[in-house]
């Protein structure tokens, strides 16, 4: 099978998405809704790595897997986003900054 | 292979349409009606499934393509969880009727939960891996937010969600790198390929994908570096969640971390070792000494976690059959400890409202002490005082550890104990010999007195009667590491 673009393209895509997605965990300071954002990504760089494989192996487990990935991200962000809602009718704010009601 | 066999799997399978059943009719009964009859439902749904798992037995078979495997291991742990995921459905509704959140959304959360523990014990392949994770994940996520006007709940619920999620995206990312390169899912072949007589070395981005999968077993056990929401998780979350979270759970992800850590990667004992062992040292130190400093008690049983975590990963360092029994064993006596610790908690009411510092447990002893004497025997026991349950748990890892020659790791284990006993001695202290504190209400909750009771004759007199859990704990453990 020809495969124009070499797999390590693909990884080094995802790992670079994938390392955006944990920085964006951590390092943001302002909104919540970003922090929903950057777990979208890291399972969206995931898919192109099942996908990647997949296609490299020859093997369809890796799409099937992405398929499931993201299935369960949707749920995920259904989840999520009750979540915030519950926050923000109880607070009145969406701040990451403000999220330190109990210490650690 | 590609058969579509259901049944190893008939009691999640029973689970799931009993749940998904119960789920629909809940909807359309009136709301205070179908709160009352849920939890009692839940409860015997979870213990009927938990006689289904002994029903269909040890024998190792496969079902829906080799993606589910039921074993003697499976079995073992399956029992627990579902009899602990009873324990704390049955102590919740007094609470949850206290507190205004009497919903049957609540059972029926724990259930679905309690089906993903299930699936996570026998997942046999990486898809089944995460599909389980997230399936015993996203209902607990709901749950610590159940209390909607609560704004330590939410926040409870944020921080769990929001790490949980990262959770897993690391053990995903890790997931996606074994696939990549080993190219296939199934433990099953990567056992044959890797573990086998004739084994192939790992690939190296395997590697680097087992350390991630390693990364998201310790968020999801609370295992330090991975620790921090569980501190604030505990405290804000009501305290039935808490109990829930704490006990069920762990169980699961023990399991979970053992097959894949002894199933498809058990040669590499040697790779993996340095990580728990990292992983065991600093739950153990941080687990000891960050709770000195707490008042309140949800949060000192956070850390407490966080140790015992620690000890049993201590067990699963040694990479033996001893070690996989002795973690098996902790983890069934960590898991009756706490459901009977919080099951004292939601005793502690005063005035109507729920209090949950240490102070407020002085004096105990006069007012109540039959809770106090339950308490004080748990206490002793998570600390590992002999004769009880706790110090036998202890036992056997470490003896596991020494003769895996890791004896410096079972010393600092020892070490630990000793600070880590400081706590909750000083909680029994509180207790028998401080100024009284006004006196809790006095509760009509058969169900907590039972479950205190019960968890607390089974850590006080496990020492006459060790042999049946340690027996079917090694039966366990034999069919994982082999012999």
């Amino acid at each position: 099978m020809s495969f124009p673009i070499p797999l390590s393209h693909y990884l080094v895509l995802a790992a670079v998405l994938f390392t955006i997605g944990v920085f964006g965990i951590f390092l943001n300071r302002k909104n919540v809704i970003v922090i929903l954002m950057s777990i979208e990504l890291l399972l969206l760089a995931i898919n192109i790595n099942f996908v990647a494989f997949s296609a490299y192996l020859g093997d369809l487990a890796g799409q099937v897997f992405a398929l499931f990935v993201l299935t369960v991200a949707a749920a995920e962000a259904a989840i999520g986003l009750a979540i915030v809602v519950v926050y923000f009718r109880n607070r009145g704010s969406i701040e990451v900054e403000d999220i330190h009601l109990m210490r650690g | 292979m590609t058969s579509l066999v259901v049944g190893p799997a008939v009691p999640e399978a029973f689970l799931f349409i009993t749940a998904t059943l119960l789920l629909g009719i809940a909807a359309f009964l009136p709301e205070r009606r179908a709160a009352e009859i849920t939890t009692p439902v839940a409860v015997i749904l979870l213990l009927v499934t938990a006689m289904l798992v002994v029903a269909v037995g040890g024998g190792r078979a496969l079902a829906f393509g080799g993606h589910f495997v039921q074993d003697e291991f499976a079995a073992f742990l399956k029992v627990l969880t579902l009899v602990v995921a009873a324990g704390t459905v049955l102590v919740a509704p007094g609470y949850l009727a206290d507190e205004r959140m009497e919903r049957f959304e609540y059972p029926l959360l724990a259930l679905f939960s309690a089906l993903g523990m299930m699936m996570m014990i026998s997942a046999n392949s990486l898809l089944a891996l995460y599909m389980a994770i997230e399936l015993h994940s996203l209902p607990l996520y709901v749950m610590a937010a159940i209390k909607r006007d609560s704004v330590r709940a939410a926040e409870a619920g944020l921080k769990y969600f929001v790490l949980g999620a990262l959770a897993s995206g690391l053990l995903l990312y890790g997931a996606s790198l074994v696939y990549g390169f080993t190219g296939t899912l199934m433990f099953d072949e990567l056992t044959q390929r890797y573990a086998g007589a004739e084994a192939a070395p790992l690939p190296l981005g395997a590697l680097v994908g087992l350390i991630f999968l390693v990364a998201g077993f310790a968020f999801k056990l609370a295992a330090v570096p991975f620790h921090m929401w569980t501190p604030d998780v505990y405290e804000g979350a009501p305290t039935p969640v808490t109990a829930f979270v704490a006990a069920a759970p762990k169980l699961a992800a023990v399991g979970l971390t053992l097959r894949v850590l002894f199933e498809p990667f058990g040669a590499m004992v040697e790779e993996w070792r340095q990580v728990i062992v990292l992983v065991a040292l600093g739950s153990m130190i941080l687990g000891a000494f960050a709770a000195i400093g707490q008042s309140n008690i949800k949060r000192l049983m956070a850390y407490s976690t966080i140790g015992h975590v620690g000890y049993a990963f201590v067990g699963l360092a040694a990479g033996s059959v001893t070690g996989v029994q002795g973690v098996l064993v902790y983890m069934a006596i960590y898991a009756v400890m706490t459901l009977g610790t919080f099951a004292c908690i939601l005793m502690m009411r005063r005035q109507g409202r729920y209090v949950e510092t240490l102070d407020d447990l002085a004096g105990l002893s006069r007012s109540d002490p039959l809770m106090a004497l339950a308490m004080a025997l748990l206490m002793f026991s998570l600390a590992g005082i002999p004769p009880l349950a706790g110090f036998f748990a202890k036992l056997y890892v470490f003896l596991a550890a020494v003769q895996a020659g890791l004896t410096w790791l079972a010393v600092v284990g020892v070490l630990t104990s000793v600070v880590a006993a400081y706590y909750y001695i000083r909680i029994v202290k509180l207790m028998y010999f401080d100024e009284p504190a006004e006196a809790f209400d006095r509760l009509r909750r058969p169900e907590l007195q039972l479950v205190a009771a019960a968890s607390a004759a089974f850590v006080a007199l496990f020492v006459l009667w060790p042999t049946p859990l340690l027996t079917a704990a090694e039966a366990a453990a034999r069919v994982l590491v082999g012999t």
